[in-house]
C-alpha cells in the first residue's frame, strides 16, 4: 500500500516537466538537492546520534572542489566524483578526532569547521572567488526538464540507498552505537568504526549533492553552500520532516524551500514566517511530520 | 589440569583519591559460578567493568583462557568471549524487544545489510527461553521491570560468551522470578560457561554459586564456600548485619478524623491496558502503610498518580482537599515527597548538590541539621559528597534518592521499592532509620515493596495490590496467614 502511494507520487513528480513552468521546475530542482543534504544529515543525527552542526562543511567541500576542478578544465562527471571524494576525506579528517569527544563537543567542532572553511574561501579569494563566488562554466544540462529529472532521480536513488542502509542490520548497529555507545561496545561492536562509516556515507551524499548543485546553479558561493544559515536550514528541514525517518528529511527540505519561494513576495517577513511555521511544527509534532503520520498509522 | 577460563590478578582502579578496586585477584573455571558479594560501593560493578574494558585498570591483569586482555578495547573483549549483564538495564528504547535481542546476534560488520534469516528465528527462540515470548514486539519502555531484566539476560544468551558477568540479576525481582532467573544462570554453568555473579540477595546467591568472594572497600576480605564466607566475622559485620526486627508501636496512631491521604475509586489506563482498577486506600497522620505487590501489580502507577505524574479517574484527597488538577510541583510543595523507583537523580550534579536541591524549601538551619542527620544515616554518602551522582554505585544512588526525599522534610514520604540494590547491612540501617523517624517525628510513610521482609516490620497496616486491584488489607501480623502466598 505504502509502496503504491509512493510510486504514484513519484510518477506525478516525474510528469511535472510536461505541464508546469520552468520556474517551478527550477525551485523544485534546488529543493531536491536540499532533500539529499537533509537525508544525509539525518543519517548522522537520527541514527549515529551525532549532531553535525556543520553539514555545509561537507557540502561546501564537495561544491568548491568540483567548481575549482571545473575551472581547470576537468570533465564535469570527474569534477562531481572528485567533489564527493573531497567531502568524504574532509569528513574523515573532521570525524576522526571529533568522535572521541563526549557530548556537545562534537557538534561544536563541526560548527567551527564550517567557519574555518568559510574563512579559507574568503582568504584565498584569488582562487575561490571569495565573497562574490566562483563562476562555473559547465552545466549538467541546459534543459530545465533534464535538470529536474536528474535532481529527482538523484534524490530518489540517494533516498533508497540511505533508507535501506538505515533499515539494514548495519543500520541497527549504528542506532545502537548512537543510543548507548557503552552497551554497543559491550555487545561487541566497534563504535568508532560504525560512526566513522556513517560519517563517510553522509559526507559522500552531501558532497555529491553539493557538487551537482553548483553545476546546476552555475556558481559556487559561500551564501548558497557554506554559510551557517544554510546548515541551519538543512537541520530544520530534517527535524521538521521527522528525525530518524530519512524520507521525512527530504519531505521537510522540499517543504521548506517551496514555502520560502511561495512566501517570497513577503520580502523580509518571508524567513520569519517560514521559521515560525517550522517552530510550531517542531513544538507540536516533535517527531516531525512524517514521524507524526507514522505514529498515527501505528495506532490505527 | 585445564587453566581457569578467567583469571584476574592484581587488579586496581583509582577514581581520583578513591581506590574502588584494590589488588583484586580471583579465577573462575569453565562450568563454575563465582559469587561476588560486598557492601554498596565496595567495587563489585567496577571490577566487572574492568574485566569488560569499560573502565581501564590502573594496574593488574585479566586473562581469558590464558590470553592477556586487560588493555583491549571493550568490543574486542566482547568478541573474544566475555559478556556483561549490566546492573541497570540498558535497552535501546526505539527498538522492539525482538530487535534488541537481534542486535546481540549480529556480527560487527559494516556491510551486513540484511541479517541472516536464522537471526530472526534465533532471537525469537531466545526470547521464548527467557519468557519474553508474549512481548517480543513491544518497546522496552512499556515493559515491567522484570521483563527488562529478562531482556538483558536474553542479550547475554544471544552473545553466547564463554564468560558471563551478571550484575545484580535478582534486584527488584519476586521470589518466583528469582527462581526462574536462577535456573537460567544455572544453565550457563551446564553449558560450560564461567559465571561471575553479583547480587545482594544473599540467599539467592548462596543457592546458586560454587564459591563466594567477599569484597570490602575494593579488597578481598574472604573467599571460599558460600556458608563459610557468610559465617565469616568480617563479612557479617560489614555486609550482612543483623536481621530486620519488627518494631511494634507503643501507641498506635490515632485513626479518627480526616485521613491525611484518601484515595477512592482510582483507575489508571495506559492506552488500552488498565494499570489500576478502582483502588481505594487511606493513610492517616503518622501512620506507616505498606503497599505490597509483585512487579507490575501497579504500585508505581499508584504513587505516580498521587504525585500527579499520570492522569487518572477517581479521587485523591490530601488533608480533605482534592489533588486532581494540581501540578506535580504543587503537590510536592504541599508536603508529599516521592522517592521514585527510578531514582531520578541529577546525574551531572554532585551528591551534595542533589541533597541541597531536595532541601531548598527548608529554612537554612533546619536544612543543615537534616544534612548532618542524613550523612550520619548514610556515611558513605558523606564520603562521596563531591562525586557526581551518575558515577555512584547502584546502592549509593538508591541511598541518595532516599536521602534527597528525606531532605524535603515531607509530611508524607512515599518510598517506591527503597530496598532495590541495597546491601543487607544498609537495609538494617534503613530499617532503624525508619523506626527512628516514626518515634521522633510526625512523618507519615507510604511504602511500596515486594520484599515483605522489609515491608512488614515497619507497617501499621498493609495493602496487597495484585493485577491492578487491592485484594487484601489488614495488619501485618495477619498478612502471613491470609495473603502471604507468593511473597514469603
Ligand atoms: N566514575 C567514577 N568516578 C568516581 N567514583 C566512582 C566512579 N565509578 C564508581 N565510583 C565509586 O567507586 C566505588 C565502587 O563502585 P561500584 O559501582 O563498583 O560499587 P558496587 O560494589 O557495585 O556497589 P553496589 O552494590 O551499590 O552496586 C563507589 O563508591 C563509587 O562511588
Ligand atoms: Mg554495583
Amino acid at each position: 500500500m505504502r509502496i503504491v502511494t509512493a510510486l504514484i507520487i513519484l510518477l506525478a513528480l516525474a510528469s511535472l516537466p510536461f505541464w508546469v513552468s520552468a520556474y517551478i521546475l527550477a525551485v523544485l530542482t534546488v529543493a531536491y538537492y536540499f532533500g539529499v543534504f537533509a537525508m544525509a544529515w539525518d543519517l548522522l543525527f537520527g541514527f549515529a546520534g551525532e549532531v553535525n552542526f556543520g553539514p555545509t562543511f561537507l557540502i561546501g567541500l564537495g561544491a568548491y572542489s568540483a567548481g575549482l576542478l571545473d575551472n581547470h578544465g576537468v570533465p564535469v562527471w570527474l569534477c562531481v566524483i572528485a567533489g564527493a571524494l573531497a567531502a568524504v576525506i574532509g569528513g574523515f579528517v573532521l570525524a576522526l578526532p571529533a568522535l572521541r569527544l563526549r557530548g556537545p563537543y562534537f557538534g561544536l567542532i563541526t560548527l567551527v569547521a564550517v567557519l574555518v572553511l568559510q574563512q579559507v574561501i574568503v582568504i584565498f579569494a584569488g582562487v575561490t572567488g571569495g565573497e562574490i563566488g566562483l563562476t562555473i562554466n559547465d552545466v549538467l544540462s541546459v534543459d530545465s526538464g533534464h535538470n529536474y529529472w536528474l535532481a529527482l532521480a538523484f534524490l530518489v536513488i540517494s533516498g533508497l540507498i540511505l533508507y535501506s542502509f538505515s533499515r539494514s542490520a548495519a543500520g541497527l548497529i549504528l542506532q545502537a552505537c548512537g543510543q548507548d555507545a557503552i552497551e554497543a561496545q559491550a555487545l561487541g561492536f566497534n563504535v568508532a568504526k560504525h560512526k566513522l562509516a556513517a560519517f563517510a556515507v553522509s559526507a559522500l551524499f552531501s558532497g555529491l549533492a553539493g557538487a551537482m548543485l553548483v553545476f546546476y546553479l552555475g556558481t559556487a558561493s559561500v551564501d548558497t553552500v557554506v554559510d551557517i544559515s544554510v546548515g541551519v536550514q538543512i537541520i530544520i528541514a530534517a527535524v521538521l520532516g521527522g528525525r530518524r525517518t530519512i524520507v521525512g528529511a527530504a519531505i521537510g527540505a522540499v517543504f521548506l524551500i517551496v514555502a520560502g519561494e511561495i512566501l517570497r513576495p513577503l520580502g523580509q517577513l518571508n524567513t520569519f514566517v517560514v521559521s515560525a511555521i517550522a517552530l510550531v511544527v517542531i513544538l507540536f509534532f516533535p517527531d516531525g511530520l512524517v514521524g507524526y503520520l507514522l505514529r498515527r498509522g501505528e495506532r490505527a | 589440569m585445564t587453566p581457569p577460563l578467567l583469571e584476574v590478578s592484581g587488579l586496581t582502579k583509582r577514581f581520583g583519591g578513591l581506590v574502588a578496586v584494590k589488588n583484586l585477584g580471583f579465577s573462575i573455571a569453565a562450568g563454575e559460578i563465582l559469587g561476588l558479594i560486598g557492601p554498596n560501593g565496595s567495587g563489585k560493578s567496577t571490577a566487572m567493568k574492568l574485566i569488560m574494558g569499560i573502565e581501564r585498570a590502573n594496574i593488574g591483569s585479566v586473562r581469558l583462557a590464558g590470553r592477556e586482555i586487560v588493555s583491549w578495547p571493550t568490543h574486542r573483549i566482547a568478541r573474544a568471549g566475555i559478556g556483561l549483564v549490566f546492573q541497570h538495564s540498558r535497552p535501546l528504547h526505539r527498538q522492539t524487544v525482538l530487535e534488541n535481542i537481534k542486535l546481540a546476534l549480529l556480527p560487527d560488520s559494516l556491510f551486513q545489510l540484511a541479517a541472516e534469516r536464522s537471526v530472526d528465528a534465533k532471537a525469537r527462540a531466545i526470547g521464548e527461553r527467557v519468557g519474553l515470548g508474549a512481548v517480543l514486539d513491544r518497546h522496552p519502555t512499556t515493559l515491567p521491570f522484570a521483563d527488562l531484566r529478562r531482556m538483558e539476560l536474553a542479550k547475554a544468551i544471544a552473545r553466547d560468551p564463554e564468560v558471563v558477568l551478571v550484575d545484580e540479576p535478582f534486584a527488584g525481582l519476586t521470589l518466583a522470578e528469582v527462581e526462574s532467573f536462577s535456573a537460567l544462570i544455572r544453565s550457563f554453568r551446564e553449558e560450560g560457561k564461567a559465571v561471575l555473579l553479583v547480587d545482594h540477595n544473599v540467599k539467592g546467591v548462596a543457592a546458586l554459586v560454587d564459591r563466594v568472594l567477599a569484597m570490602y572497600l575494593g579488597e578481598r576480605i574472604a573467599e571460599g564456600q558460600a556458608d563459610a564466607v557468610m559465617r565469616d566475622e568480617t563479612v557479617r559485620r560489614v555486609y550482612l548485619g543483623g536481621a530486620i526486627e519488627t518494631h511494634a508501636r507503643a501507641i498506635a496512631p490515632e485513626k479518627s478524623g480526616v485521613p491525611l491521604l484518601k484515595v477512592t475509586d482510582l483507575s489508571v489506563f495506559y492506552g488500552k491496558a488498565q494499570a489500576l482498577e478502582r483502588v481505594a486506600l487511606e493513610v492517616h497522620e503518622r501512620e506507616f502503610v505498606s503497599v505490597v505487590g509483585l512487579n507490575g501489580a501497579g504500585k508505581t502507577t499508584l504513587f505516580n498518580a498521587i504525585s500527579g505524574l499520570v492522569p487518572y479517574a477517581g479521587a485523591i484527597e490530601w488533608r480533605g482537599g482534592a489533588l486532581a488538577g494540581k501540578t506535580p510541583a504543587a503537590i510536592a510543595r504541599g508536603g508529599i515527597a516521592q522517592c521514585p523507583e527510578t531514582r531520578e537523580l541529577f546525574g551531572d550534579m554532585s551528591v551534595q548538590e542533589n541533597l541541597d536541591l531536595g532541601g531548598q524549601h527548608q529554612p537554612p538551619a533546619e536544612r543543615a541539621a537534616r544534612l548532618i542527620w542524613l550523612y550520619d544515616l548514610f556515611p558513605i554518602l558523606k564520603s562521596r559528597s563531591k562525586q557526581l551522582a551518575r558515577t555512584l554505585s547502584g546502592g549509593e544512588q538508591q541511598m541518595l534518592a532516599i536521602a534527597r526525599a528525606l531532605m524535603m522534610n515531607p509530611s508524607l514520604l512515599i518510598l517506591d521499592e527503597p530496598t532495590l540494590g541495597l546491601a543487607p547491612v544498609i537495609l538494617e540501617q534503613l530499617s532503624k532509620a525508619l523506626e527512628r523517624l516514626r518515634e521522633t517525628t510526625s512523618i507519615t510513610v507510604l511504602l511500596g515493596e515486594q520484599n515483605v521482609t522489609f515491608a512488614l516490620p515497619h507497617a501499621d497496616r498493609v495493602y496487597v495490590l495484585e493485577h491492578a486491584r487491592i485484594i487484601w488489607q489488614g495488619p501485618p501480623d495477619r498478612f502471613a496467614a491470609e495473603a502471604g502466598a507468593g511473597y514469603l
